[in-house]
């Protein structure tokens, strides 16, 4: 490689004509750009904020143990003392509430994690290499999108037993499937397209150029995906706690609390199961506002 | 019949207004075909799209005056806009296959216009529609009119969409790049047709376009734009001869044609000798027998059948063809991509076609042996900067690192003649120009001894294409390069080619020296070839 440095610098007399500079962004001002640019996103990413902070500072911030029973003050409707009401043991909903956050969110955010892991790599081996590999997987895959998703997860934490580890493999499993056809798609494009060839040339292997080369392209539209699942996920895992085969009481989530308000609501005590669910709406509606602004920013072609 | 004053047309964006066009005038006259020229940017396809008042979102003509037969077309009512699209100013739009709808029978989409215009109701249209392909010379049009987009080549999706634009008898037609993306000889076979039936309808139109030597052939007069605005006006011949503004002149000389050598494509004040090399008399590459066989739905495709021709060292060697004719197969193959059925590839001595296209990536070889793109666009990985696309190579093959690696790339960046700056870009960032130097600085990054160019200015303007031609040419000179230079023009394969091959059907017509071929080609395809491409009138001497 050395003797390359003699080569001797280029003339000058076939320089083109120069386009206006185009002033370079880093990562942090392009994340500014897409949330001054798009106003849902910034109210997404601030929603998403609020969630945030009440998942990681929230066992610290609320006013009561939301474990603590206090049997006389039962069933209390929301006051200044107890913005959300009481439960039936006294529990305090709004602590109940906040606190539950930190699970609720772990548990999707772990499911979530799992199936893009798993979804991508068996969705990009699907579409890059093709043939009996592509044929085997996708009617795997499509036999899992066949099953009711939510029976198929009920099933499998029934079988595993009912731990929150079998709540985040279930949710995960139900998912792969999504993953998987969307990279399988967007690699699949991608394949024969001119910078994965070149990337061939550049003495890449096949591994490499599907790993390092087409599959960051397919990030954009994964992140709207990634999103939206965030948000089912919470709900499904809501949901398996809700039906019992989830999270088991007295552990706050707010599936169970729900399912446990439930109850009341005919005796007249709505706000048991209200809050929760609002929060549950509030986590939902977040992810599902948060998926086109994430796409953007992790767009470079958005970074002109 | 159409008078454009001063007309501006700007677009809304990010940053702020952008002036797309900035006061343009000119007329079109009764049965006049005006050309309009301009490289990629230069505002002439908006102008057109103003004038149809089909802009994108975000543009709007700013001011000036488009008048049609008497109707003003900057305050036209959509409702009245809506009756002169088709019937009075038709439109052909750059490329054919995404001007049909992909999943309607070509012949319905025929009808859909003529009745629209009420030129035929639901019992005649059938009819109506196979005599407006009759008149676009399609032939067995009564078969063709169940046709999807997708079963006909791109010359007959061209024809078709004549068909439609001309079913009206429109008294202006509007042709957007028509012939961008053909065959030489299919180009020939539309502009003929066109220009045939604009004179037999005695219609105006203006031809929009990127070659000044199609519009010089085609056009009764020519406008040339540059950044939005009108640069030179004229007549063809007087324009080629005599270019007064110093655009024109640039792109006239850029233009190829026949006597004029690579560096006549240069303007005259940057023009260099061209640098010495030697070519050895011994075959770098030797390709023999080359097979490549497809297994189709209808029995085996036969892509390339039996191939065989010699690169020698420092020799640049032309693969000429029309798409279909297996010449990218070819040169997929050469480059080890793609696995051949059978026959030799041999390279310094060695049989390469031996080691399977799958691990080749690893091979000692790889390195000897790299390619640069047709679509620049397409070969820079998106989310990759310049850098980090040219550092590619040097860490997988000659596995550079840190310093060592930032200089060369650097080091290679003026080689090519990308600047600096351009460096710590994506590709979206940068003009066609540019990245077709990084392609090409990263295709020579580990210094290869064979280079194949897969059309590598096909997509870039003129005076780009003249630039890296140009580059080419230095870059074999000193790095000792030999290249396969893969192209469907055959002037631009003269300019840089001292070997021709000319393939048709997936077999060699013909080969031998530039010169001979070109002068006195000896197979009647070459012939056909050569006639087919546009003849730019002779430039004055300077």
């Amino acid at each position: 490689m050395n003797t390359m440095t003699e080569i001797p610098p280029a003339k000058t007399a076939l320089a083109e004509p120069q386009a206006p500079p185009v002033r370079s962004k880093g990562a942090l001002d392009h994340v500014i750009y897409v949330l001054r640019d798009n106003p849902v996103t910034l109210l997404a990413f601030a929603m998403f904020a609020v969630l945030m902070a009440a998942a990681v500072l929230g066992p610290s911030l609320v006013p009561y143990d939301p474990l603590a029973t206090n049997a006389s003050e039962a069933l209390q409707p929301p006051s200044a003392a107890h913005w959300f009401g009481t439960d039936n043991l006294g529990r305090d909903v709004f602590s109940r509430a906040v606190v539950a956050t930190r699970l609720d969110l772990l548990i999707s955010v772990a499911a979530v994690a799992l199936s893009f892991v798993i979804g991508s790599a068996l969705g990009a081996a699907a579409g890059y290499w093709g043939g009996w590999l592509d044929i085997a997987l996708s009617r795997v895959l499509d036999t899992i999108m066949a099953f009711p998703l939510f029976v198929l997860a009920m099933g499998i934490v029934a079988a595993l037993g009912n731990t929150i580890e079998n709540i985040v493999y279930a949710t995960a499993i139900i998912n792969v499937p999504f993953y998987a056809r969307l990279v399988r798609a967007e690699v699949n494009i991608r394949r024969e397209a001119g910078f994965a060839l070149a990337a061939k040339l550049a003495g890449n292997t096949d591994l490499r150029v599907l790993a390092l080369h087409i599959f960051p392209n397919a990030l954009p539209p994964m992140m709207v995906q990634v999103s939206l699942n965030l948000g089912w996920a919470i709900l499904n895992a809501a949901g398996l706690s809700f039906i019992g085969l989830g999270v088991r009481p007295p552990t706050a989530e707010w599936g169970i609390m729900v399912a446990e308000g439930a109850n009341f609501i005919v005796s007249g005590e709505w706000w048991l199961a209200i809050f929760p669910g609002l929060c549950l709406m509030f986590a939902v509606f977040t992810f599902n506002l948060l998926g086109d602004g994430l796409r953007d920013m992790v767009d470079p072609r958005r970074r002109t | 019949m159409l008078t454009i004053k001063d007309l501006a047309v700007s677009f809304r964006t990010r940053r702020g207004e952008v002036n797309a066009v900035r006061g343009v005038s000119f007329e079109v006259k009764e049965g006049e075909t005006l050309g309009i020229v301009g490289e990629s940017g230069s505002g002439k396809s908006v102008t057109s799209y103003a004038l149809m008042r089909i802009l994108d979102a975000g543009g709007r003509i700013k001011a000036g005056e488009a008048v049609y037969s008497g109707v003003d077309l900057k305050r036209a009512s959509e409702r009245d806009m809506q009756g002169l699209r088709g019937r009075e100013i038709s439109m052909i739009f750059q490329n054919p296959r995404a001007a049909l709808n992909p999943i309607r029978k070509v012949g319905h989409q025929i009808e859909d216009v003529l009745r629209r215009h009420a030129r035929a109701d639901a019992q005649n249209a059938r009819a109506k529609a196979i005599e407006a392909m009759e008149a676009v010379k399609i032939r067995d049009a009564e078969a063709r009119y169940d046709a999807y987009p997708f079963e006909l080549s791109g010359g007959m999706c061209q024809r078709i969409v004549c068909a439609i634009a001309l079913a009206c008898d429109p008294k202006l037609l509007i042709m957007d790049e028509p012939t961008t993306g053909l065959d030489i000889t299919t180009q020939k076979a539309v502009m003929e047709l066109v220009t045939e039936l604009i004179r037999e309808r005695s219609m105006s139109s203006i031809l929009i376009t990127h070659d000044l030597g199609l519009a010089a052939q085609y056009c009764d007069r020519i406008v040339v734009m540059k950044d939005g605005a009108v640069v030179e006006a004229g007549d063809p011949v007087r324009l080629f001869a005599r270019p007064q503004h110093p655009y024109t002149r640039k792109l006239v000389d850029a233009t190829p044609r026949e006597g004029a050598s690579i560096r006549e494509l240069l303007p005259a004040e940057v023009r260099t000798p061209e640098p010495p090399r030697r070519i050895s008399d011994e075959a770098l590459l030797s390709v023999r027998d080359l097979v490549k066989t497809y297994a189709g739905k209808s029995g085996p495709v036969h892509a390339v059948k039996g191939v065989s021709f010699d690169v020698k060292a420092g020799q640049s060697v032309g693969l000429v063809g029309e798409s279909g004719c297996g010449k990218s197969t070819t040169s997929s193959m050469v480059v080890r991509l793609l696995d051949p059925t059978s026959g030799r590839i041999l390279f310094a001595g060695e049989d390469l076609a031996k080691r399977p296209a799958a691990g080749f990536a690893r091979d000692p070889m790889r390195a000897k042996i790299q390619m640069v793109f047709q679509d620049a666009t397409d070969s820079l990985n998106p989310r990759h900067t310049s850098r980090q696309t040219i550092a590619e190579p040097l860490r997988a093959m000659a596995g550079l690192k840190g310093r060592a690696r930032a200089e060369r790339i650097e080091e290679l960046a003026d080689l090519v003649g990308l600047p600096r700056p351009l460096l710590d870009r994506f590709p979206h960032q940068l003009s066609g120009g540019q990245k077709a130097r990084v392609g090409i600085a990263r295709a020579i990054a580990v210094n290869p001894a064979f280079l194949v160019l897969d059309e590598p200015t096909a997509a870039l303007d003129v005076s780009i294409q003249a630039i890296v031609l140009n580059l080419l040419v230095d870059l074999r000179a000193r790095l000792g390069m030999s290249y396969l230079f893969v192209s469907h023009d055959l002037h631009v394969v003269r300019l840089l080619c001292d070997h021709v091959v000319v393939m048709k059907g997936g077999e060699i017509v013909e080969q031998g020296p530039t010169e001979q071929v070109m002068t006195a080609p000896a197979d009647p395809y070459t012939a056909e070839l050569l006639e087919a491409a546009p003849k730019p009138p002779a430039r004055d001497a300077a």
